[in-house]
């Protein structure tokens, strides 16, 4: 079994990397930052590490400020807070504007876990995406996060990165880079794609495997830049397998699936199935007992995955 | 532009001020009158007199900033920006129309001169207190001037940032709170009371001045003791007068949210018209 890493972690780590090279770089939390990892900034650089306490439309607004001052401001929270309760701030005071802000929220979907669906955001990548001129990336594990974290320094506006509380199998290794809007083919095939972010990556991989061993030809797809969409991607992959499945840990209304869909429909018609929260709320529970009560795991996407195959239009 | 502290000169700022903000109004057919001429003459104090700013300046450079929050009212700032030279006056009257650089509340993308993007209420108070946190952090002792609406103290997030800027010890925060004791539907006694105003800003933490926010001698004294308090943010609580220097409009909650007719901007552009004249 893979290495299993915590994205928080690789968060922390790489902000005060960022903050020993560019000092414009301030990080804010409200009263989270055990939990965000942005405490490992706030005991390196304490001057340039703002706690707004429990008040996070103003965390985002004291931060589109520090951005039109110049600075480059992280802030963090749990994401249902970040993107539920401050959403107006964000289109009014990060978007509208198009101040520098990078919102790096945790604790995303519903492996947050026993807290219950009040923390558990699972409509966060729908509102965020929403937005005009936001950037929404859903990494799918640590080293993503670490390489998306530092492309978000250095790009000129807002980004919301959505992280989760638990660990993430690793896919990737130290020399990961990234980019807006661009998808990463994680293994090609000619019968089904799945096109998944996040934590669903890793699962997507272990439902590609049973598919194989039923003799499909599987793709998967990390579509962790979930805005802008990687389009040519989604394209191709429509053009060349003829059926999709998308698997996100966030409701199907709004998220990766609808973006997907709504690519699909305009210019490449062929079926998507959708695996995501069904519109609901969910329970208390492990991650672990969630991720299968909800149909979050790899014998859904397997499912679906056959659901897609005998939706395929014949050929020729 | 020539910075005064003569106060004639300011009061026949502030008039010119007053048309151009009716007239830009009435050519838009929408917008809001009564809270721009409440605050105007604050705004006035500022641009020609208080704040160290330029058009010229670059946005890095070190210099006094102003955010409206209550973004409403930008016929005012919009007027003072064009008189202070950071567009063509011609601009104004272009205000709410289609591709305008004057949107119907402050958008800094769109229009010189201004800082911040306001609009919804309660948020220009926590953006004014991130660019005093990034002054402080760039080494400049600057001041970050912010009017607030006294039906935005309503908002829960102007209590955040009170909080913060007290906390943070934004000495630097100068916040005029233009108390024209009328909001969209009444007075504010009706509709959901902010008073006391002083207790509740003091426990929080700031230093207050009250004065009369059309006095420029008061506004001005106000503002040297605010710069004095180092350490703790300051509210100067303006007395105001909704629709201030029209005699029709002042004191009402109807013109909030509603334009002169013709024969209105007529009888307002006589009542505004020099002394004598």
């Amino acid at each position: 079994m893979a290495e299993q890493l915590a994205l928080r972690e690789y968060y922390g780590k790489t902000i005060v990397e960022l903050g020993e090279t560019n000092k414009d770089i301030v990080v804010l939390d409200a009263d989270l930052s055990g939990s965000t990892k942005t405490s490992m900034f706030a005991k390196k650089f304490p001057d340039r590490f703002f706690n707004m306490g429990v008040a996070e439309q103003n965390l985002i607004g004291t931060a589109s400020g520090l951005a039109a001052g110049g600075k480059i401001p992280f802030a963090s929270t749990f994401s249902i807070f970040a993107s539920g309760r401050a959403w107006e701030q964000v289109r009014q005071a990060v978007c509208y504007p198009r101040q520098n802000v990078k919102i790096v929220a945790t604790h995303g979907g519903i492996t947050v876990g026993p807290d219950g669906p009040s923390h558990q955001a699972t409509e966060d990548v729908s509102l965020m995406r929403s937005i005009p001129n936001m950037n929404v990336v859903v990494p799918a594990d640590a080293y993503e996060t670490a390489a998306a974290v530092r492309r978000a320094a250095e790009y000129n506006g807002p980004v919301f990165i959505r992280l989760a509380r638990g660990k993430f199998p690793v896919i990737y290794d130290e020399s990961k880079t990234y980019s807006f809007g661009k998808a990463d083919f994680l293994k090609k095939g000619s019968g089904l794609s799945i096109i998944a972010c996040g934590l669903m990556v890793s699962i997507a991989m272990e439902a590609a495997e049973i598919l194989e061993n039923d003799g499909e030809s599987v793709s998967v797809i990390n579509m962790s830049s979930i805005k802008p969409l990687d389009k040519e991607a989604v394209l191709t992959a429509a053009r060349e397998t003829g059926a999709i499945v998308t698997a996100e840990e966030h409701s199907i209304i709004g998220g990766l699936g609808s973006a997907v869909a709504e690519t699909v429909c305009e210019d490449e018609p062929v079926p998507v199935v959708r695996v995501g929260v069904r519109d609901m709320f969910c329970s208390s529970g492990s991650a672990e007992e969630l991720l299968e009560c909800y149909h979050l795991d790899s014998k859904s996407i397997v499912e679906a995955g056959r659901k897609a195959l005998s939706l395929k239009r014949p050929t020729g | 532009m020539n910075f005064t502290n003569d106060i004639d000169e300011l009061k026949e700022i502030s008039r010119r001020m007053r048309i151009d903000i009716l007239k830009m109004l009435h050519k838009s057919g929408s917008g809001h009158p009564g809270g721009s001429l409440s605050c105007v003459d604050f705004l006035v104090a500022l641009y020609f007199s208080k704040l160290d700013h330029s058009p010229a300046r670059g946005k890095r450079d070190k210099r006094d900033k102003f955010v409206l929050s209550k973004g409403h009212a930008a016929p005012a700032l919009y007027s003072v920006l064009a008189e202070a030279g950071y567009f063509d006056k011609d601009e104004l009257w272009t205000l709410r129309q289609l591709k305008s650089s004057l949107s119907g509340h402050p958008h800094a993308l769109s229009t010189p001169g201004v800082e911040i993007t306001t609009g919804s209420l309660g948020q220009g108070l926590s953006q004014a207190n991130g660019i005093a946190l990034a002054d402080r952090l760039n080494g400049h002792d600057s001041n970050v001037y912010c009017v607030i609406g006294d039906g935005e103290n309503q908002e829960g997030q102007i209590w955040e940032a009170a909080m913060t800027a007290a906390h943070y010890k934004l000495g630097g925060m100068i916040v005029f709170l233009d108390n024209n004791d009328l909001q969209i539907d009444g007075h504010l006694r009706d509709v959901m009371s902010i008073y006391p105003i002083k207790e509740k800003w003091e426990a929080f933490g700031w230093h207050l001045e009250e004065i009369d926010g059309h006095d420029f001698g008061q506004i001005f004294e106000a503002i040297e003791n605010a710069k004095k308090e180092k350490e703790k943010p300051s509210l100067i609580w303006g007395h105001t007068v909704k629709g201030k220097g029209v005699s029709f409009m002042e004191g009402l909650a109807k013109w909030h949210g509603v334009v002169p007719s013709d024969e209105e901007l007529k009888t307002a552009l006589k009542e505004l018209a020099p002394a004598g004249k």
